[in-house]
């Protein structure tokens, strides 16, 4: 999807190609040891501040604020270092230097959040209360008599179009209010597995609920 | 027209969404043409089409982007 823009081998090639501060960053990476610890030095200062505004941002997912929100920003800011000093050879020149490296960052304060949300909380994973699911989707209960029939085919087709691992995630998410990335690290999985997943869930759920004419076969999602 | 509208759009998928790892892959590439509106949805739509149906790399997206346009952190 994303075209190529560097096809060349080595450093040189590379570096032709790219903004001047994104080659100074991986000239001072790949210098010498002076320059490298400098520029690790400058690095982790970016990295860490990026890691404090992200964790500031996303606070109100959060339950702690103060030093442990801070400490929360220093390991990803850490891990995020490890993640980019390891990889800054995959670093093809498709945007700034510093506009990669602050994605592992953001990745990293994500992977730390979906941890932190066990730390409070169990949910039972089998644990299915269908009753939250109007509030989840806004249907409103004075007109429960016009969603009433919805719910109910949605819960069939949980129950009989989903495998048991689809069934599970669905739950999990939709009807437990686990985050996805809070699921992943429960599983031990990934995000894109569990994403696509749910994207095969929703498909079925939505096709189903189609054949039983509850559901519009015209979306109203652009509506 | 039934009321259905948010259980709607959270069921229907996109057939161009490219799933998390493709769009994380090139996320750092996206936010810049976001960053300069040069139509990052026009030459990029599998990824513009899972931002809109994933929670999570939605977030991550926003992340970035106030990290590369948002003032002096």
């Amino acid at each position: 999807m994303v075209p190529a823009e560097v096809e060349g081998n080595g450093a040189a090639t590379r570096m032709a190609t790219l903004d001047p501060d994104s080659a100074d960053w991986l000239r001072d990476l790949n210098g010498t040891e002076a320059d490298r610890e400098a520029a690790c030095l400058r690095l982790h200062a970016m990295v860490l501040r990026i890691a404090r505004h992200e964790v500031r941002r996303r606070s109100g997912y959060l339950q702690i604020a103060g030093p442990e929100l801070d400490d929360l920003a220093h390991q990803a800011a850490a891990d995020a270092m490890v993640a980019i000093l390891a990889k800054t050879d995959q670093f093809r020149g498709e945007s700034r230097f510093t506009t990669w490296a602050y994605k592992f960052v953001i990745f990293e304060v994500s992977n730390k959040i979906g941890r932190h949300f066990w730390r409070n909380r169990t949910v039972a994973m089998d644990d299915e209360d269908w009753s939250r699911l109007p509030d989840r989707f806004g249907l409103d209960p004075a007109h429960e008599a016009e969603w009433r029939d919805l719910v109910a085919a949605l819960r069939q087709a949980v129950d009989d179009d989903l495998t048991d691992r689809q069934r599970q995630v669905f739950v999990a998410i939709v009807l437990n209010g686990v985050s996805l990335d809070a699921l992943v690290a429960d599983l031990g999985s990934n995000r894109n597995a569990i994403y696509k997943m749910m994207f095969d869930a929703r498909r079925k759920l939505r096709a189903a609920l189609v054949a039983k004419g509850v559901m519009d076969i015209e979306s109203s999602a652009s509506a | 027209m039934k009321p259905q509208t948010a259980l709607d759009r959270f069921l229907q998928t996109d057939p161009e969404d490219v799933g998390c790892d493709e769009a994380m892959e090139h996320l750092h590439v996206y936010v810049e043409l976001v960053a300069v509106d040069a139509e990052a949805q026009e030459r990029y739509p599998g990824i513009a089409a899972h931002l809109k149906a994933c929670g999570p790399c939605s977030e991550d997206f926003t992340g970035l982007l106030a990290a590369i346009t948002g003032p002096a952190l």
